[in-house]
């Protein structure tokens, strides 16, 4: 089947099968590899990517189910000019990763929970990230980096 | 893992249209709503479909209203939009609260409530939460329609008394009269709960009237007991004597198993401590 989408801000056409998920075309098709796949059964999050700004498991999400929509993935944050995001920038101000293998799903699902929410509490935050595991830097520096970020995003939006 | 085994997607713009395709691909068809449990089953080879019909392309199967005094929440609803929903949060805020519960954010992105409930999954929350609300499902297949009561509808573990082509339309809530309350609490370790309790109360003045205890995650159904209801009715202060023998009959229905979430010695303490805090909020 073809799928149109928009995909980080440009329109993509993709043929692929009506079992193919969303993971495997975008990290075999298109080579966008920043997306990582881990658990398989939608429980560490590692492999979040947003679809119509909300974040959805790509390991098993059909790409069939992007069809018409608008995708955004961790390689879809940073400026034009190579800026990183400000999440992106506060989880290396906060050292929130190791090896990270978890930050990519870590920093889309804080994008879901910053879009709807610029000023979440620590509880808020924890409710919204309690579905992404990290194994190995632990979670204090990740809400630590998410309210950070928020910070900066404010600071960003008052300029 | 493997990648998924090839299937073909059918999109039915009507539920008589679903209803035929189910009963065409029989066996070898599934209805196919969020995927958030049958896809992670298909991946693991546990079940195979050649057909999925996607329930998500019949218009408004998603609608959430108020009529008559029940909340109408349509098959294909997601988790995220029932917790979100004005509608739910003013007339029946234990169902909200439970939503915001469910599984995580990505899971209630996509899950829907029909979905869950035709799964069957034994670890569902809003299973257990629906059956002490006395909810009903309204389902259609080529029969008819029909509504079937939310214990009539789970009959086991990933098992309902659906027939091949009958679909889940919608679920009613009653919402709660003033002399009304309702719980619902649940326990978590890992990513499935090892509990969930759901307590409906209806008094009279200080006095309890009807109660409905339901416990779900410990078997492989959500459960409730008569001899537990009957020992949770009476004035307050007799209850509190009684919630020890209640949570102790409601623990012997549900006969808790062992599993990676617990023990069932575990789970029949946490029954008890669980009945006795769903009571202290109910009446809060």
């Amino acid at each position: 089947m073809n799928l149109q989408f928009t995909l980080n801000g440009k329109p993509w056409s993709v043929d692929c099968e009506p079992a193919d998920t969303l993971a495997e075309v975008l990290r075999n098709q298109l080579n966008l590899n920043g997306t990582k796949v881990s658990c398989e059964v939608q429980v560490c999050g590692a492999c979040t990517v947003l679809v119509d700004n909300l974040p959805v498991s790509a390991c098993t999400y059909l790409a069939y189910e992007a069809r018409g929509k608008n995708l955004l993935t961790v390689e879809g944050l940073e400026k034009a000019d190579g800026t990183l995001h400000p999440i992106q920038q506060a989880f290396i101000d906060d050292f929130a990763f190791q090896c990270g293998y978890c930050t990519p799903g870590m920093i889309m699902a804080a994008k879901s929970l910053l879009d709807e929410n610029p000023n979440p509490s620590r509880e808020e935050i924890i409710h919204h990230m309690d579905g992404n595991i990290c194994r190995c830097t632990g979670y204090v520096p990740i809400v630590a980096a998410i309210q950070r970020a928020a910070g900066m995003i404010a600071k960003e939006k008052k300029q | 893992m493997m990648p998924l085994r090839k299937f073909s997607i059918h999109q039915p713009s009507t539920v008589a249209e679903a209803s035929q395709m189910l009963a065409q691909y029989g066996e070898k068809g599934r209805l196919y709503a969020g995927g958030t449990e049958l896809l992670l089953a298909m991946k693991h080879d546990l079940l195979r479909y050649e057909h999925l019909v996607d329930v998500k392309t019949i218009p408004d199967l998603n609608r959430i209203e108020l009529k008559n005094g029940a909340l109408m929440i349509g098959g294909s609803a997601t988790h995220r939009a029932i917790e979100r929903s004005a509608i739910v949060k003013q007339s029946l805020p234990v169902l909200a609260e439970m939503e915001t519960k469910v599984a995580n954010i990505r899971v209630r992105a996509c899950g829907t409530l029909g979905g869950n409930l035709c799964f069957a999954e034994p670890h569902s929350d809003p299973a257990t939460l629906l059956t002490a609300l006395g909810a009903k499902a309204h389902v259609q297949g080529k029969a008819g329609v029909r509504a079937i009561a939310m214990d009539k509808l789970i009959t086991g573990a990933y098992e309902t008394s659906l027939a091949g082509d009958e679909l889940l339309v919608g679920v009613e809530i009653p919402v709660l009269a003033k002399n009304q309350r309702a719980a619902y609490l649940k326990f978590q370790l890992k990513e499935r709960p090892t509990l969930g309790l759901a307590l409906f109360l209806e008094l009279d003045g200080d006095n309890i009237k009807k109660a409905s205890a339901v416990v779900g995650s410990v078997s492989v159904s959500p459960t409730q007991s008569e001899q537990a209801n009957r020992l949770l009715t009476g004035t307050r202060a007799q209850v509190e004597k009684q919630i020890g023998d209640a949570a102790e009959a409601l623990a012997n229905a549900a006969d808790p198993v062992d599993d990676t979430e617990g023990g069932a010695d575990y789970k029949r303490h946490l029954i008890g401590v669980f009945l006795r805090r769903a009571f202290v909020k109910a009446l809060a």
